[in-house]
């Protein structure tokens, strides 16, 4: 389509057209870009120099000392390794349960099939809501436990309808002569359909993985008052919003310990490293799977 | 492909009539893999999913932790009468709603317009590499994106004073983040910031599916750029634009909190504080986990009417549904 469109002559009217339009995109990624630029250079900038302003694409004054300083900080690293932890153990055993049940729902001759898809989208409609999911997992013993980022999410509707989806555009008669192999259900699943899903899976790791990493209300809610057990996205909530809960204050859990107090003075450029800590692992991974993820909303989007 | 998955389901469904006089328990037996792959999630999904429903009771009681569902003091719908003669409660049912509709009005229609003009572009390299950037606010956090706004917003260094200043719009930094009346403004440009790449990803699919013949039979009869836009893009992408405006509906009040806890602060509280907020704020803050609970109630049944009013709307207009 694209080469036929070029090979017509481009009048005034259409080349006038690209040219606001090409200007417009432009703008749109510097505006989006900017930011997450300025963010870097700002933590690449020597820390008291910053304070005098006017860093905005450059670093004034470079340096690494931000990155050096902020490994001192116990509970980012502490926090950092709990993100990491959730990230890895949430999305290998989240993807894994969510393609089981998948699978087994794409089977046509299973005869739970409509009952447990029906049980499971239901789920996307309505909710319990706030308190008596928190009340819930206060009464499961779940307060404090490492375990309230990994089982509350573990199942998601959703993604399990985009893995169906996938799952039902497979051809049926490779299960078959497995079956006649002697293979059992778990083990096609297993051996057969896990690989050829790969594309869909990985497009529900990454959702479900950004999900984890990004995720800092569960440990507000449930662990913030066990240092062992915080997150990085928690700390960089701490850390950057010094000012801004004062309207939120939450009696029990807001209680401003020594070091938050010592968080409130953290200097500009310390902040953005801690930032660009929490954005770089995504920046590594996304484009790499970008591919995947187009092709599983497309997906989605002829589904609807 | 789909006639031959057809075909296996039709199958299926002559294998499963004649299993029928076997019985559920035969078949069960038969099935036991499948039912030992998906049973234990179907009981993990009542548990955590299904379980919490049962906790709407508490917003007819005065409930107190420790107590047995049997020993709780029943009000009936005294917290219901408490929530609607609370001023803070229409405060923050007037703020959820600005700040749904804003973000109906304009998170979708901006990536409408993004996905169309996106779709113009014929060099592929500069194609993806906007999509590429587009697309990375969305896998950041709120958190992030909190951080970098109030950042860009800042009285002393962000960019956006420094330029209003230098091209003297402004005598002296403006104080964005203490202004209550900006702060729906500034939730909407930030979500829009941070979604509008990735929400055009739906209705990009939605016009890679049109036919290229269309455009060739417009552009014979003499339509511009613009008049192909119009006439052929969006008339074409319109089912896709109805699905996600029905669904966005049906999320209208339940917006979340995320974005207005992380941006808002203690100036602007007046405009920041949503039905989840306030919820959040008097059942778990305060531990008044019965009435947080009856405002939980009250948002979910708001929502659901939306979602069906909207749904009956569209089905009215068009022959399908989304539900």
């Amino acid at each position: 389509m694209a080469s036929k469109r070029a090979m017509i002559k481009l009048t005034k009217k259409d080349r006038m057209f690209d040219i606001l339009n090409y200007s417009f995109l432009t703008i749109i990624m510097i505006v989006t870009l900017y930011p997450f630029l300025n963010v870097l250079v700002i933590s690449l900038n020597d820390s008291t120099d910053t304070i005098r302003g006017g860093i905005y694409i450059w670093p004034r004054e470079f340096t690494l000392n931000n990155y050096l300083e902020i490994m001192k900080y116990d509970n980012l690293v502490t926090g950092f390794v709990n993100s990491v932890l959730r990230t890895v153990i949430g999305t290998v055993l989240g993807v894994f349960a969510q393609a089981m049940i998948a699978f087994t729902l794409s089977r046509a001759d299973f005869q739970g099939r409509k009952f447990i898809s029906t049980f499971l989208v239901l789920t996307m409609y309505f909710s319990g809501g706030l308190i008596p999911g928190y009340m819930l997992i206060r009464d499961l013993g779940m307060m404090n436990s490492f375990w309230v980022y990994i089982l509350p999410g573990l199942v998601s509707a959703f993604n399990i309808i985009i893995i169906r989806s996938f799952m039902d555009g497979l051809p049926f008669s490779l299960q078959e002569s497995a079956k006649m192999d002697g293979a059992n259900d778990f083990t096609i699943f297993y051996r057969i359909i896990l690989p050829l899903c790969k594309p869909v899976l990985a497009t529900i790791a990454l959702f479900v993985a950004v999900g984890q990493w990004n995720s800092w209300f569960d440990t507000y809610l449930y662990n913030s008052l066990n240092e062992n057990l915080t997150t990085l996205q928690y700390e960089l909530m701490k850390i950057l919003d010094n000012t801004s809960m004062g309207g939120n204050v939450n009696a029990n859990q807001m209680r401003p310990n020594a070091e938050q107090q010592a968080n409130m003075v953290s200097p500009e450029s310390i902040k953005m490293a801690i930032t660009m800590v929490t954005v770089i692992p995504i920046m590594l991974v996304y484009p790499f799977v970008q591919r995947f993820f187009i092709q599983g909303m497309t997906l989605g989007a002829v589904k609807q | 492909m789909e006639t031959v998955k057809e075909k296996a389901i039709t199958k299926m469904n002559l294998q499963k009539k004649k299993d029928k006089k076997n019985g559920f328990w035969k078949i069960f037996l038969s099935q036991k893999t499948l039912y030992m792959m998906s049973l234990p999630f179907v009981a993990w999904v009542f548990v955590f999913n299904y379980l919490p429903v049962w906790g709407w009771t508490m917003a007819f009681q005065n409930f107190r932790p420790g107590r047995s569902f049997f020993e709780q003091e029943w009000v009936g719908l005294d917290h219901f009468i408490a929530l609607f003669t609370d001023e803070r409660f229409f405060m923050a049912l007037r703020n959820t709603l600005a700040m749904s509709f804003l973000g109906l009005i304009v998170g979708f229609t901006i990536p409408i317009l993004f996905a169309v003009l996106l779709n113009e572009v014929r060099h592929s390299l500069f194609k993806r590499t906007v999509q590429t950037i587009t697309y990375l606010p969305h896998f950041v956090s709120w958190v992030v994106v909190a951080g970098i706004v109030t950042k860009m917003l800042s009285i002393d260094g962000g960019i956006v004073n420094d330029l209003l200043m230098k091209f003297s719009f402004i005598d002296k930094p403006f104080q964005f983040m203490a202004q209550g009346t900006w702060f729906w403004g500034i939730v909407t440009v930030s979500d829009i910031w941070k979604e509008m790449g990735w929400n055009a990803i739906i209705f990009l699919a939605a016009i890679a599916g049109l036919d290229p013949q269309l455009y060739e039979a417009a552009k014979v009869d003499g339509a511009g750029r613009l008049r192909r836009i119009w006439h052929v893009t969006l008339p074409g992408i319109r089912p896709t634009i109805l699905v996600v405006l029905i669904l966005n509906i049906g999320h209208l009040v339940s917006i979340g909190f995320e974005k207005q806890m992380l941006l808002g602060n203690s100036l602007v509280v007046d405009y920041s504080e949503v039905l989840d907020l306030y919820a959040l704020n008097y059942g778990i803050g305060l531990g008044q986990f019965s009435y947080g609970t009856a405002i939980g109630i009250f948002n979910s049944v708001v929502s659901i009417t939306l979602l069906f009013l909207a749904n009956g709307i569209f089905k009215r207009y068009s022959n399908q549904s989304v539900m």
